[in-house]
């Protein structure tokens, strides 16, 4: 079976006023990948991922989701394509004055009919999904960080998305949560058929649930490699990732 | 501790002996500075045999020294130095790469100043779309589409009524006081300190009364919103909001402006008999004037006219300082400084702003012969 692709960025230029942060950006996500975007800290990781949900205008080149150009996508079409994502900040971007229940509550309230109760229980249902049935009426103050990040993406997926994106999602979470999260991903890749992209530079991740993965190098503002992350390892394309995926631990010697 | 410095045949031999700690000697280091630049050595070595304990003072000189040999391309052995500071020194000169930098040139007059028009000319226009922005919230609202939580609209409605009466009493109160302190100086030079009812209300009702409020409330409200939703930006909750299609306008914006809108009205009122009282503290302690006297003086004094006039500045001031601090809460930057430059920044327009408004009332005003 041909897997479409779900997301198609076609040279793509990043900058922020006059400044070039990335150029030449081409790649395709395909519907149900578990797509990492990699990269040293700076290099426009976030930057690539406000453009693809549509929060940053490129300074050049095209972003299709599903066929769709993001960039000349009137305001229609646009939500359109915004209510088939799911995001989850880098902090979780959980509404501070809000309770879980009604953080999660509110895109349902905003793209759905459902009624009250039936909001109450699909609520409910997610908040069970990631591991925190009956932590409706709890604030953000009050749960920790990994919590957090969870309860973000009980609100990414309320409204059942075709694509989650998930900005550093292991970020200051400890081992063991950060296990808890990608086990998570990976669940709701496989039970949900959800394309996921997941912007992230912890080793252990990227090798454990990562299907396709681009490396963007800060130096070169480009893509310098492509492809599963397993077989980037195998077979680097050049130092710079191969430094990346070892922790810069071994040496490099060009496979002759 | 000495350092000493021999050029024999092409080679410079330094040599450590003693402690090295909080090492200072100015001219022995120029010294060997200087050498390595000057003269025309191909190498450096160091003797350490009988370096006792160093600090930073030590691997800071070595360090210069390194910098000016590899300039020059002069090799230096660290071989015969104590492992730690062999690696301290290799430490110092592993660089990283260099992120890439914006770099600043020194621009012509003419092209600053065409830069400074350009950045004017956008934020009009950033300005005049947010503001056209809120009035689509405003058309949605009234049609009942607007996507604002009630809770949102009576949390920030308690934020800016009684919970701002005690600040607004209470300064409402000393400038009343001190109105009629100045003109009663002023006045009983005339024998006149009677019009001091007078002055105080028509000074508090026409405009002082407002003013006062707007400017408390610009540090007070204004300040806090720029503050909130700035620190919602720095949360990616702004984003999260955009990307679900929620517009921040509505959610966020239109409680505020709400608010205020209609509590600033009621806190000019307020303001004004707060100074009213003020004024009648002086003088009845002050100027001998009886009470029942002072009250019916600044009655005849109030003007409906100039009641209503202050009552709209404070309307007008209300939605002034509402729009500024979410203007600058929305647009800020991301991260905890320009959460601090969004707060002085939404004061310091609101303020502009308030005076601004209260030059073109006064002028409507006066053409309206109001
Ligand atoms: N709002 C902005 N204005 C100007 N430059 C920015 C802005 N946001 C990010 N940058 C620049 O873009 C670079 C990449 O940022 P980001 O996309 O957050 O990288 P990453 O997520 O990979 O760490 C940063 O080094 C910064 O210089
Ligand atoms: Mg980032």
């Amino acid at each position: 079976m041909k897997k479409e692709n779900q997301i198609s960025v076609r040279n793509l230029t990043i900058a922020y006023d006059n400044f070039i942060l990335l150029k030449d950006l081409s790649f395709d996500v395909k519907k149900h990948d578990v797509f990492i975007i990699m990269g040293g800290s700076g290099s426009g990781k976030s930057s690539l991922l406000r453009i693809l949900t549509g929060l940053k205008t490129p300074k050049g080149g095209e972003v299709l989701i599903d066929g769709i150009d993001l960039v000349k996508a009137n305001q229609k079409q646009k939500d359109a394509i915004m209510q088939k994502c799911g995001i989850l900040y880098q902090s979780g971007a959980l509404f501070s004055s809000m309770t879980l229940a009604e953080n999660i509550a509110l895109p349902l309230q905003q793209y759905t009919s459902y009624s009250e109760n039936d909001i109450k229980d699909l609520v409910s249902l997610k908040l069970a999904f990631v591991g925190l049935a009956g932590f409706e009426d709890f604030y953000p103050s009050e749960i920790s960080g990994g919590m957090k990040k969870r309860a973000g993406l009980a609100r990414a997926l309320a409204l059942d998305p075709e694509i989650v994106y998930f900005d550093e999602p292991s970020a200051g979470l400890d081992p063991i949560s950060s296990r808890l999260l990608d086990d998570l991903i990976i669940d709701i890749n496989q039970s949900l058929g959800t394309t996921i992209v997941v912007v992230t530079h912890e080793l252990s991740s990227i090798f454990s649930i990562g299907t396709n993965s681009i490396y963007l190098d800060a130096n070169s503002k480009t893509i310098l490699g492509h492809g599963n992350p397993k077989d980037l390892l195998k077979n680097p394309p050049n130092e710079t990732i191969f430094q990346f995926l070892t922790r810069g631990e071994k040496k490099y010697e060009r496979a002759k | 501790m000495e350092l000493k410095y021999i050029v024999k045949q092409n080679r410079l031999l330094l040599t450590l002996s003693g402690d090295f700690l909080s090492y200072q000697n100015d001219s022995e280091k120029e010294g060997v500075l200087k050498q390595v630049q000057a003269s025309k050595i191909k190498t450096i070595d160091i003797d350490a045999t009988h370096l006792g304990q160093w600090d930073s003072s030590l691997v800071v000189i070595l360090f210069k020294m390194m910098q000016r040999a590899r300039k020059e391309g002069i090799p230096v052995h660290l071989n015969m130095l104590p492992a730690g500071l062999q690696r301290l020194l290799n430490l110092a000169f592993a660089v990283d790469r260099k992120p890439p930098k914006h770099h600043t040139v020194n621009e012509e007059f003419l092209v600053r100043l065409g830069g400074w028009y350009l950045k004017t000319q956008t934020s009009f226009f950033k300005g005049w779309n947010f503001i056209k922005e809120v009035l689509h919230s405003f058309r949605r609202f009234f049609s009942k589409k607007a996507v604002m939580r009630p809770v949102d609209f009576f949390f920030s409605l308690e934020d800016c009524s009684y919970k701002a009466l005690p600040i607004v009493a209470l300064i409402s109160f000393m400038v009343g006081l001190i109105l009629a302190f100045v003109g009663a100086v002023q006045l009983k030079l005339f024998g006149a300190q009677i019009y001091v009812a007078s002055l105080v209300t028509i000074g508090m009702t026409r405009i002082m009364g407002a003013i006062m409020i707007g400017v408390i409330m610009a540090g007070r409200t204004g300040a806090s919103y720029a503050a909130t939703i700035g620190t919602m930006q720095v949360n990616e909750e702004v984003d999260a909001l955009k990307t679900m299609g929620i517009p921040v306008s509505d959610f966020l914006v239109l409680p505020r402006v709400l608010a205020l809108m209609i509590t600033m009205p009621f806190l000019t009122i307020m303001a004004d008999f707060m100074g009213i009282f003020g004024g009648g503290a002086v003088s009845i302690l002050m100027l001998d004037i009886a009470p029942q006297e002072y009250w019916r003086l600044s009655m005849e004094a109030l003007n409906m006219a100039n009641f209503l006039v202050g009552i709209f500045h404070g309307f007008v001031f209300g939605i002034v300082i509402a729009l500024c601090g979410c203007y600058y809460g929305v647009f800020c930057g991301r991260n905890a400084d320009s959460v601090g430059v969004a707060t002085t920044k939404a004061v310091v327009s609101a303020i502009v702003w308030m005076i601004l408004m209260t030059g073109v009332i006064t002028l409507t005003c006066e053409v309206m012969g109001i």
